[in-house]
């Protein structure tokens, strides 16, 4: 069988077992005695909890308890926390409120987990979730940044007074205004990055097991990272220590970010599995998914950027408001903050930014990382406001940004990123020819004479994925390094085991990373497994969000692999009777160099293993190696997006004619799974420019869109057929020269989108999602500039 | 879901004794807006009498100047249908932008018209074109048949078994999707059927379905888009919510019912 390099177009493993309803869920994970559990959630976004009567409940057939906030701290089990520490301007730690698994006294947001029934089943349980009289006293709830921020506004936690989380800020003030002060043109925005919800195709969740004999508790559950999970649930939440807690994330059905989190459903589970002595078994359901489910992004921001009379950029200046929603998250602060402002010079030479970030809380579901994590929401402020100060000045967009962009690597930006390398001129180039800009005045005077508006708009994102190294991570408040593991385990036979802390919930692990194991140690794709997703089989890992399991963890496997030939080079020295320095690895053999003697990786492994060759105080019999790798650097994918789009002015119906992508991802394993990438990440961008909006009623802070019925999805026939191209230049910052591609169609569509729009209504005006509706109305206000609209 | 008694009879008669006996009995004809809605624990009948076994209430028949459609037949049956395309093209058309492929393979005609949801399709065909619902015990006019959001003239243990459409010389419909339900935002059905002509309109009013007069009074003049230029619905009475507001509504009701007269002139 032959040998699957790195760059081939492989058909995923995974999938047939997943096409073919053999994969392996977490909700298909059934143990024996196993009771359900259903949480009674707050109707209300703000209450205070006077009394919660559970007694007409615990007599309904089937119930086996029912738990709640008071329960849980009587057996010590800790709050639910944040890792990322953020200070303020002023050098104070952010201000973080108290958030329990179980609401304790208060709950902060539809959907709040104020107690837990566990019966004999789903349906019991929801009978007598019913049946729980929690006596209420609501109080007025604050949805959105604006009336958090209002004087007298009330607090969502008493620790932050002003629902100011965190005022925190990023680069150089007395520059940036001293740049401002000497501009030629300044060209300012308002921006509006809409609140999104995740919407994975599997919901979350969880089944907690424990084992009395061994007191010893194994947990199943939705995770792109099950070590992350039992650290947090071990060392900070206090379940159990962590030899004693075992997390396994089987198949997972995608997260787009909501599933790194340590949420308080798994979290009671695992608790109450020991408390009710069964296994106790959750499933979010659709609703329930909508409501609690991490939600995305939500800024409000003023953008200003400087240029000079040359059209050159000299500073930008951002204020932003996050919305946070109503608790921490995992990793809620260092989205709008660490993952955000040093993205905002984009792919572009600016030599001062000043970005202001304020973390706010309001009554509505948390918010933490969602593809891209504050990457997109700094692209969107960046080429939003590149798109209007190249109009405003009256300069072609393309040539504005060419004007402007960064030439020379490695380049410091005034916000901490060294951006490594890249060509941002090769991928323009390229995707000017690709979407045939030159012939757009001619296709859009066509769609005028159909009585369509025409647009099109570009999207010069970069991102930074990989993040790391640890130690920098670490001096920017994350409470976790950021490097990744693997174990290279070969088999008597020559077959191998890779053994990773990545984990897949959708990216294909199990076929890029057998394509490299392939490709090093010469042996077909089929002899190789991936395992992940098991604390119980590797032993530490960081997970897979941020597009780095490419970068970080597909290089921890190579740094193993290396590790595995050189050992097989000292195995093939003794069977060969060579010198170990002779011995060269090359197309899956071993030999003599200048000779004709050879051995095949096989036979190498079954001579380590069966050790006959060799003494064994010499070297160690057997062949498996680990690594730990942690990178030098960020990655910094880069790339540049066109739209072209038409606009029903009739009906503010929008229609995607035709998009471009070039795309820069370093060294690419597999095409095939590069293109699914950017295409899925397209969608989700155009989702968010176009359809999704997560809409909370601000009298209520009841979520409006809390199904499909009303939160629009991206559908397949709103997409035409990409063009997806890429550009090359090799990441130098980690041995595979791998960039990352997970999230860059997600980062780069919406500026896209909107700057096409904007382009075919000829002004700025333009809200996410660009519904219909918003449409209309901007198509109107383009037709009578002087309506009171 | 709650628990609850189902019964599967085998004759209209047993379905609406059924019916009758039931204490807050529903009836199952193709499920796609009950069942959502009992799995969401928001409708919670005692009894639920599937209508799937009673003989005789499917298929789809001309019938001299007449088209009849059994109220169980299924909407991907009418839209495939040569004998709907044949006689009222707009109708098949209609039902090929209901729902999506698993809605249009299990919901039926007569489920549909007994709900009456204010955005579902059928009931803007059927007041278009003057369908008679003929029921268990009556034949009911559209015009009488349509009394609000999810309310119709169907009394207690009243089951629809057919629903009869006049062949008009014209007709065409005209969908705005709502953006997240593919319900109407705004639907438009015109039709003409010598001198008369009828515009009805779904989705966009708060008391559903409605005939949109002034439409039908401009059409009479001469049946062309044109006759319809300016022309925008009041917007009291209109919808409103965080898709549309009522001025949106009204706007699209006018865009849809010139798009409906040019499609209804396309053949």
């Amino acid at each position: 069988m032959a040998v699957t390099s790195i760059g081939a177009r492989v058909v995923r493993k995974e999938d047939h077992r997943f096409i073919t309803g053999k994969g392996q869920y977490t909700d298909d994970i059934n143990r024996p005695g196993q009771a359900h559990a259903v949480f009674v959630r707050s109707p209300h976004a703000a209450a205070t909890i006077r009394r919660i009567d559970t007694s007409a409940a615990r007599s309904m057939p089937g119930v086996v308890a029912i738990l709640t906030g008071e329960d849980l701290a009587a057996d010590k089990i800790g709050g639910l926390i944040c890792g990322w520490m953020i200070h303020s301007k002023d050098g104070s730690p952010m201000k973080a409120g108290a958030h329990p698994a179980l609401a304790h006294g208060k709950v902060r947001y539809v959907g709040d987990h104020v107690a837990v029934v566990i019966a004999e089943t789903v349906l019991q349980a929801k009978d007598a979730a019913e049946a729980v009289v929690v006596d209420y006293a609501v109080e007025k709830p604050v949805v959105d940044v604006a009336s958090a921020l209002a004087k007298g506004a009330p607090a969502v936690h008493a620790e932050a007074p002003d629902n100011r989380v965190f005022s925190w800020h990023l680069g150089d003030k007395a520059a940036t205004d001293a740049a401002f002060a000497k501009a030629r043109h300044v060209t300012a925005l308002d921006i509006v990055n809409n609140r999104l919800i995740p919407n994975a195709m599997e919901p979350r969740a969880a089944v907690g097991d424990y084992d009395s004999g061994n007191d010893a508790f194994t947990l199943y559950t939705t995770s792109q990272n099950p070590h992350v999970a039992r650290l947090v649930l071990s060392a900070f939440i206090g379940v159990a220590p962590e030899h004693k807690l075992r997390v396994i994330a089987p198949d997972v059905g995608g997260g787009f970010g909501s599933k790194i989190f340590i949420y308080a459903e798994e979290t009671v589970c695992v608790w109450a599995a020991k408390k009710v002595g069964r296994p106790v078994k959750w499933t979010s359901d659709r609703t329930e998914a909508f409501l609690s489910d991490a939600h995305g992004r939500d800024h409000v921001t003023r953008a200003e950027m400087a240029l000079d009379e040359n059209g050159r950029i000299l500073a930008l200046r951002v204020n932003t408001k996050a919305n946070l929603g109503a608790y921490l998250s995992t990793f809620a602060s260092s989205v709008p903050t660490y993952l955000y402002a040093p993205l905002l010079s984009g792919q572009y030479d600016i030599p001062a930014i000043y970005a202001e970030v304020d973390g706010v809380y309001t009554h509505t579901a948390p918010v933490d990382a969602y593809r891209g994590a504050g990457r997109p929401e700094a692209t969107f402020v960046v080429e939003r406001l590149v798109e209007v100060a190249a109009r405003e000045i009256g300069m072609d967009p393309a040539r504005f940004r060419a004007r402007n962009y960064i030439r020379k690597f490695p380049h410091q930006t005034p916000v901490i990123m060294a951006y490594d390398a890249g060509d941002y001129d090769a991928s323009l180039k390229k995707a000017l020819e690709l979407a045939d800009y030159k012939g757009f005045g001619r296709r859009k005077r066509e769609a005028a004479r159909r009585g369509k508006l025409r647009g099109i708009g570009f999207s010069s994102y970069i991102e930074a994925c990989g993040i790391a190294p640890s130690a920098a991570v670490g001096s920017l408040g994350a409470g976790v390094g950021l490097w990744e593991s693997a174990e290279v385990r070969v088999n008597p036979i020559g077959t191998v085991e890779v053994l990773t802390g990545s984990h897949s919930h959708g990216q294909g692990h199990e076929t890029t990373f057998a394509q490299l194991v392939s490709d090093r140690l010469g042996i077909p794709i089929e002899n190789v497994s991936i395992v992940h997703g098991d604390t119980d089989k590797v032993q530490m890992g960081m997970g897979t969000y941020g597009s780095r399991s490419g970068a970080v963890g597909m290089s921890a496997i190579a740094k193993a692999l290396d590790k595995v030939i050189a050992k097989g080079k000292k195995v093939a020295a003794h069977v060969l009777e060579a010198a170990e320095g002779d011995i060269e690895f090359k197309d899956g053999k071993f030999s003599v160099a200048g000779t004709d003697r050879s051995a095949g990786f096989g036979d190498i492994a079954l001579q380590a293993y069966i050790a006959h060759k060799f003494n064994g105080q010499e070297l160690e019999p057997g062949l498996k190696e680990g690594a730990f790798y942690d990178p030098t650097n960020f990655t910094f994918p880069a790339g540049v997006h066109i739209c072209e789009l038409e606009v029903d002015p009739q009906t503010g119906d929008v229609t995607i004619e035709k998009w471009t992508a070039v795309d820069d991802f370093g060294v690419i394993i597999n095409p095939l799974i590069v293109e699914g990438q950017v295409h899925g990440g397209i969608a989700q961008g155009v989702g968010q420019a176009l359809h999704e909006g997560a809409v909370y009623d601000p009298a209520t802070g009841q979520l409006v869109t809390a199904s499909y019925m009303d939160y629009r999805m991206p559908r397949a026939e709103d997409l035409p057929s990409f063009v997806v191209d890429t550009t090359v230049t090799p990441c130098p910052s980690n041995p595979l020269g791998i960039k990352g591609c997970g999230e860059a169609g997600a980062i780069a569509a919406p500026a896209a989108v909107v700057n096409a729009l904007t382009n075919a209504v000829g002004h700025e005006d333009v809200p996410m999602p660009a519904t219909p509706q918003a449409m209309w109305r901007a198509c109107r206000k383009a037709a009578q500039p002087l309506a009171a609209e | 879901m709650y628990a609850f008694e189902f019964h599967r009879p085998t004759s209209l008669r047993q379905a609406a004794s059924l019916l009758g006996k039931a204490e807050d009995g529903r009836l199952l004809a193709g499920g796609q807006s009950l069942l959502p809605m009992m799995k969401l624990r928001l409708a919670s009948p005692g009894t639920v009498i599937d209508l799937g076994a009673v003989p005789g209430m499917t298929g789809i028949e001309r019938k001299g100047r007449s088209l009849v459609i059994g109220a169980m037949t299924r909407h991907a049956e009418v839209e495939t249908s040569p004998v709907v395309k044949e006689a009222i093209p707009a109708l098949a058309h209609l039902v090929s932008v209901l729902g999506d492929p698993a809605v249009r393979n299990r919901g039926t005609i007569g489920g549909s018209l007994a709900n009456n949801d204010p955005s579902a399709d059928y009931p803007a065909a059927c007041l278009a074109l003057g369908a008679t619902i003929v029921t268990n015990q009556r034949r009911i006019a559209a015009d009488d048949f349509f009394q609000g959001v999810f309310t119709t003239a169907l009394e207690e243990g009243e089951i629809i078994v057919k629903v009869v459409f006049p062949i008009p010389s014209r007709a065409g419909y005209e969908k705005f999707r709502h953006p997240a339900s593919r319900f109407a935002l705004a639907g438009v059905f015109v039709a003409r059927r010598g001198g008369e002509i009828r515009v009805a309109v779904t989705g966009a009013g708060d008391s559903g379905v409605f005939r949109w007069h002034e439409a039908e009074e401009a059409l009479k003049g001469r049946f062309a888009p044109k006759s319809l230029d300016g022309l925008t619905p009041s917007t009291e009475g209109m919808n409103s919510d965080i898709h549309a507001d009522a001025a949106y509504r009204a706007h699209l009701v006018g865009v849809m019912a010139r798009r409906a007269v040019e499609r209804a002139l396309r053949r």
